[in-house]
Formats: structure tokens, sequence, C-alpha cells
């Protein structure tokens, strides 16, 4: 246990003693720790800094999956865009945000980390990417083995959520 | 990986080959495994059956659902009982499936399921069955397999005579086994005679959407009418009933019931009937029933009341209904897949009884009467009757057909199916079933077109068959094989409370129309929550209303807060799965109900009356992936008189 962590608790207690006597929003007197995660506040990172999968960059893998090739125009439709993020906020954000790690990981910047293919097939054919595709294993294991759900979609549902993650940076 | 698979199958073989080398000579099987009743039933793991079996559950109120030959158990569908593991019965949506004139009742008698016709032939389409002491039928949608829609049968007692279809599935029929004053009325018992009458209803079936409707009814003397069987092919357009107690007894019924040498198979001419409707000949009487109908897109059922009914009334309406004398309490009433025969199974008679539809028609025609009943026409015995099996056994129950023109009768007292030849009437086999069965079924065996492979024989007495379980017992089904001349049992399986009867049906006449997800862009559910940015907590007075979703492997929210002692809580829980196989159940801890089990894009609604402050969790019921323990939350109940707010979150948003 670090010093700033016990000041941490320290002053937590004393929190708890002065409002405890208040009855209705009890500060239960901190944690324990035990070789809890590193988090991003505390710089605890191991020294060989592994690459999460999240993280990691990959423009040839096209993934497991029915699409093999998608062409991108340069130019986005922005009535796609439009129909991807209806599809998106209905079907996906159950477990994701778009800027922020959820239940699993932000779809911000994915355009340039994944193959347009990669990240359709992972949309239609979760089981079989998470089954035979490197990535989406790592990614798994990343997020505590929470599986990405099918939520079944059309190949132009997720065609069209694949437009609007073009928008997301 | 594989090549060990390889491998193994290797040594799994040679030891086959070993081991069945030794028993060839212990054992009696001549012509090796390929004719054993052992592999004649064994579905390898992975693989399907090829027939579904829907066998009732009697006094469970429920229709379990098998797969032959394996006798394997698929699902029990909650149908007249309610059924806390799928909160059949007890969630807000199916309570008023389950609504009668007599109140909410929370149990029924599941007796005769039939599946719905096209042209005489099954169609897959729906499946209908009876309830024996609340006189229902229900609907149940073979795409969802569950129940869709219950229908009460008014001026009825012992719905028995049940839920049997016509060709086309034009009705559904529901006649009563016990006589009662209609209108209810408060007269003495020992007036039954004369007085007492039995209704015969006509449930019409809308050909697209199944949705039944009480068309009308035909008040008939006051036997007990026991077994039905359409009319098929020819004779399709008649209804034929067989009666019991002709003798109008009230009392002791075991002994003067039995007194008339021959009772009746009465033949209702249906279509007259609808003629006779259609040119006014009906009286309106005032009556109240229960019409309850699950929408599959609010996933909620509703129920509307009846509030009269047509009625025809026999002696004013000529050619509608004649009777046809049948030996000694017949009980099944059963005709082949032509329509010429109609067997009548006169429970305590010496032979079975077949009646010809051509010669009734003929007797009919030349107006041959032999008396009549309270004004209906009771034509000759002998003018009608087609033939008779001679000594087949003792106390014939049921027939079916397999449509190469035999058929195959249970003997409940000598304990045993038989086969015998329609039109020479010979017997052609007999085989002992385990014990004393009562109904029968081949797949489609009481339509135009049976698939002979397959008998089940369902069975009253199980006594040393399985392994005992205290004074209760299983009830148990015997598979047989007819494919050949000589029935060959090959397996005992046991069923849900006791079974009356079933319906059969090729897999793949259901299967691939099976349904898989409910689309959440189809939920029409008042309280669903279809997108996740919706869920919510809203207060209205002393009801809060939970807007929940479920997604492996977390509910939205989790946390919620500013519920009160005296609060009633609704969880509206919509799952947001698109995925095949995974619903989310969610139950709360001192819930005075059953858990819910929410199928992909459904919404189930439960209550919760929170009597303790405190944090209370809920949980997820049905293990949904490698973090189902993980699906938790708590609720946070304060004091009736607290301030605190409403709030509700999930993670840290």
């Amino acid at each position: 246990m670090n010093t700033k962590t016990m000041s941490k608790l320290v002053s937590l207690v004393l929190i708890g003693l002065l409002i405890g006597c208040g009855g209705k929003d009890e500060k239960k007197k901190a944690s324990f720790s035990y070789e809890k995660k590193a988090t991003t506040t505390t710089q605890q990172a191991p020294p060989e800094t592994k690459v999460p999968a999240s993280k990691k960059v990959n423009l040839t893998d096209k993934g497991v999956g029915p699409i093999t090739s998608v062409e991108l125009n340069a130019e986005i439709d922005q009535a796609m865009v439009a129909h991807g993020q209806e599809i998106y906020n209905k079907m996906c954000t159950a477990c994701h945000r778009p800027t922020k790690k959820f239940i699993g990981p932000a779809q911000a910047g994915v355009m340039e980390r994944r193959t347009p293919e990669w990240v359709m097939n992972m949309i239609l054919n979760p089981e079989g990417m998470l089954q035979n595709d490197p990535l989406a294993k790592e990614l798994l294991a990343e997020f505590n083995g929470a599986p990405m759900a099918n939520q079944n979609l059309t190949q132009e549902e997720a065609r069209a959520v694949l437009e609007y993650f073009r928008t997301l940076k | 990986m594989k090549n060990t698979i390889k491998i193994t199958l290797g040594f799994i073989a040679i030891a086959l080959t070993f081991s069945s080398c030794n028993n060839s000579k212990s054992s009696e099987s001549k012509g090796g495994l390929s004719s054993s009743a052992a592999e004649q039933v064994y579905v390898k793991p992975g693989d399907h059956d090829e027939f579904y079996a829907f066998l009732s559950g009697g006094f469970s109120g429920q229709l379990s659902v098998y797969g032959l030959p394996s006798g394997r158990l698929f699902k029990v569908i909650p149908v007249f009982s309610q059924d806390p593991e799928k909160a059949y019965g007890y969630n807000e949506e199916t309570k008023p499936m389950l609504m009668t004139s007599y109140g909410e009742i929370p149990w029924g008698d599941a007796h005769h399921p039939d599946i719905s016709q096209t042209n005489g032939v099954l169609d897959g389409r729906w499946i209908f069955i009876n309830e024996n002491n609340t006189p229902r039928i229900a609907r149940i949608d073979l795409s969802n397999f569950e129940t869709s829609e219950i229908i009460e049968i008014p001026n009825s007692a012992g719905n028995h005579s049940s839920s049997y279809v016509t060709d086309n599935t034009e009705y559904v029929i529901a006649g009563t086994r016990f006589g009662i004053p209609i209108p209810q009325r408060d007269i003495s018992i020992k007036d039954y005679k004369g007085n007492f009458k039995g209704a015969l209803s006509f449930i019409k079936v809308d050909k697209d959407s199944g949705q039944m409707d009480l068309s009308f009814q035909i008040l008939m003397p006051g036997f007990d009418y026991d077994k039905a069987h359409p009319g098929r092919g020819k004779s399709d357009g008649w209804f034929f009933y067989t009666t019991y107690n002709t003798e109008e007894a009230n009392s002791l019924l075991e002994v003067n019931a039995s007194q008339n040498d021959k009772d009746f198979i009465a033949a209702v001419n249906w279509k007259k009937a609808e003629e006779y409707i259609k040119v006014g000949k009906f009286k309106t009487m005032p009556t109240k029933y229960a019409h309850n109908i699950y929408n599959d897109e609010t996933h909620s059922a509703t129920t509307t009341w009846g509030t009269s009914v047509k009625v025809l009334d026999p002696a004013e309406c000529p050619g509608l209904v004649y009777f046809l004398p049948t030996p000694k309490s017949p009980h099944g009433c059963d005709v082949d897949p032509t329509g010429e025969y109609i067997v009548g199974s006169g429970k305590l008679a010496a032979s079975l009884t077949v009646h010809s539809f051509t010669k009734m028609l003929d007797a009919i025609k030349n107006k041959k009467f032999a008396g009549e009943a309270y004004g209906i026409p009771i034509l000759n015995f002998e003018d009608v009757l087609a033939g008779t099996v001679e000594q087949p056994g003792l106390g014939p129950l049921h027939t079916e057909f397999d449509g190469k023109g035999n058929a195959y009768t249970t003997f409940f007292i000598s304990s045993e199916v038989v086969k015998w030849k329609l039109g020479t009437w010979e017997i052609l086999d007999r085989q002992p079933a385990f014990y004393s069965p009562g109904h029968l079924m081949i797949p489609g065996g009481n339509s135009q077109k049976p698939f002979g492979k397959y008998l089940v024989s369902m069975n009253k007495i199980t006594k040393d068959r399985y392994l005992p379980t205290g004074p209760e017992v299983c009830q148990s089904a015997q598979l047989f094989d007819i494919s050949g001349d000589k029935m060959k049992l090959l397996l005992d399986f046991p069923t849900i409370g006791e079974p009356h009867y079933a319906a059969g049906i090729p897999a793949d006449l259901v299967a691939p129309k099976s349904r898989k997800i409910f689309k959440l862009e189809e939920n029409k559910h008042p309280y669903a929550t279809t997108n996740d940015a919706d869920t919510k907590v809203v207060r209205d007075g002393k009801n809060v209303h939970v807007y929940i979703t479920t997604i492996r492997s977390h509910f939205n929210p989790d946390n919620i807060e500013g519920i009160k002692v005296g609060d009633k809580v609704f969880f509206h829980v919509t799952n947001m799965e698109q995925d095949y196989d995974v619903p989310h159940g969610m139950s709360m801890i001192g819930a005075n109900t059953s858990e819910v089990l929410v199928m992909p894009g459904q919404t189930e609604t439960f209550v919760w009356e929170p009597k303790q402050v405190g944090v209370w969790p809920f949980y997820c019921t049905d293990f949904c992936s490698a973090l189902h323990q993980e699906m938790q939350g708590y609720v946070r109940v304060s004091p009736e008189n607290s301030n605190i707010p409403l709030s509700w979150s999930l993670g840290e948003e």
C-alpha cells in the first residue's frame, strides 16, 4: 500500500466518522486493497507494457465471416451515417459507448485500427470471430470474457453502422 | 486434435466389433445391431428426431413436447396452469390468459391436443387443446410453441368431447360431458331427465390468424357427450360424437348409466347448421365467457368478454342431427382416413362397432328411422352397421389409423394394442401394453394422411415399469414400430401428468418455422425499453415503474434508489438480445411471485411490493454467459416518509 492510498483511506475514515451518524448517506470506511488492477490514475503498469487489443492497429486482418471486401467512398454518406447511428443507438448501446470504454470497447477511431471488413464481420459473425480471429480472441480476454453479442443485423444495417463509425474520431 | 478423434473412433470401432461378437453368442439378435429396438430409438447426440409428439399433460394442465423415436422431452408448454419456470400466469402479461367467467383460475385439466389441418392433412400451424373442468379451448402457436389464445365455452361442463378440427380447420369443436341446466338455474338434481342439456359448440377458426370465435351451439339432450371426430374426405361436413348415459341418470352412473344395451353416436351435419344459422333459425342466449388473446407484438394478453351465443335446437332443425345406435357406453369415436368408417368403442361391449357413412346417408335418404329421442331421429343399428371386429379384447377405448387400411385400438382392461383391418374386420396382431392404455397416437393418425411409422400408447397405470418414487409414480408412454406386419415395442418413456391424447407431426413440417427471436423493433409493449438510453424509473403515486433492460451480462439500471416501503414496483424487463437462445431471467428478493424469463426482444413485467427498509439485491436467473454470476443489482428501499429522490444508474453513468 503506497502513501497515497493510505492517506485516501484515512480521509475516508474521517469523513465516515463525520457523517456516519447522519444515517441516510452512509459513506462506508473504504475497501481493502489486494493486488487490485492498476488503474489509469495510479501509473503502476508493468515495465514491459503490452499493447492491449483495443489499442492495437491491424489494417490487414479482414476477420472471419461473410464480408470479404468493402469499398469505402472517399466522401462519407451522411444519410447512411444517420441510419447507422440510429441502429447503433438501438442495438449496440446496451454494451458500447462511442467514445469511451463500457462493457465493450469504444468505437471512436476504430477505422484507424481495423479494416472495414473486420468491423463488419465482428458485427455480423461475433461467434465465429471469437473462435477464430486472433484479435477478437484477445479483445474477449481484455474485456473480462464478455462476449460480443450477435444482434442479428442485416449486412445493409452493419454497413450503415460502419459508415457511422467513420465519423467517430 | 482431429487425428486424436480418428484414433479414438478407431479404438471404439474395434472395441464394438469385439464386444458385438461376444454378444451374438448369448443374445437372440440375428441380424446384428440394425434391427435392435435400441438402435431404432437411438438418436445420436446432436441429431434431431424425426417427429414431434405433443402429449397432453392431463391434470397438470399443460402440453409436453417430445421427440420421436427418442422419447426425449423438449419442452412443457404451459396452457391451463400457472408455470413459475416461465412466469406463465405469474407475470402481468400472461395473467389474463387464465381469466374465466369464474375469475382467474390457476389450474386446468388438459385433454385432447389436435393439430390444424388443410385439406385433411396436418399443416403444423397451430395445436388446439381442451380443458375439461372449466370448459375452455386453447390454441398454441407452433412457431412460438406458446399458448396464443384461450376461449371459454359457456353452457358447458366437463368439456371432454373436444378439441378436434375439421378438414380445413374451419371449426374446432367442444362438446359437453356433464349434462347441466341450460341456462343454469336452481332446480332439484332429481329433475335431471328432460331438463338437463348438453351443448355442442362450434368455434370458427380464422384461416389466416387462427383466432377463434364461438360461432354457435347445438343444445342436445342431457346425455354425456364423450368423444368426437370430424368427418374426413367424403364425410367432411359432419361431426360424430359418442354418448353414454342415454339413461339420463343423475346418481351412481357406474350402474345407472350402463343399463341401455345401446347408446348413440350422434351424427351432426355442421354444414346444415351453418345454413340454419344463415337463415336465422337460432336463438340468441345471453351468457358470459372470457376470450383471452396473447399478442406477439405487445407481448401481452388481453381478456374480452363474450356476452351472448347463438343456439340451435335440433328438434326444430330437421336434418341437423341423427342418432346411430352403438352398443354399450361407447367411448372412442374415430373416423378412418377415407371418411367412410366411424368406429365406436363400446367400453362394455364384447365387440368393436364400425358404422358406414354411406349406409348412414342411405338410411337418412330413405327415412328409415327406428324412433326418435327429443325430436332427433334414431337410425336402425343394422342399417348403418359396416361391420364388427369380433372378440378384439376387453375395454376398447380409442382407435387410430396408419393410412394403409389398418386400424389400431387400445384395450384398457386386457391391456393391449390390437391391429385390425378395415373392411374385413380381421385381427392382424395384438401386443401387450404396460399397463392399461387409454389413448394412442399415430402422427396424423386421425387425419386423411397418417404417417404410419410409429404408434404411441399412453398408459394409465405404470406400476413396476420404473424405479419407484413413493406412492405416486410417473405416467407412461410406449413407442411401437408399426412399419411392419407386426407391431414392435421399442421404448418406454415417462410423461408429464396423465396424457389423455397426443398429436404427432413430422418435424420438417414444424421445425423450419420455429421462431428464434422476437424483433426489438416490433416490440410494442407499452412499457418496453427498446433503446438502452431510455431506461428509467418513473413514480406514479405509490406505483413505481422500472424500465430495465438486460444484455449479456448486466441490467440497466443496476442501482436504484428512492423506492419506499409501501410502494408497488413494476419491473418491466426488456431483453435487448437479438440472438437465438439468449433469454435472461430476473428475480427480486421478497417478490411474492415467480421469476420472469424473457426471450430476446421481449418485455415481461413482475411486481414487487417491498415491505422492509434496506438494500435488496436482484439477479439474472438464467445462465446467460461466463459473467452470468455478475449479472446482479441493488434496490435501496427507504422508509415511507423518506424524501430520497428516485435515481438509477449503471456503472459510472
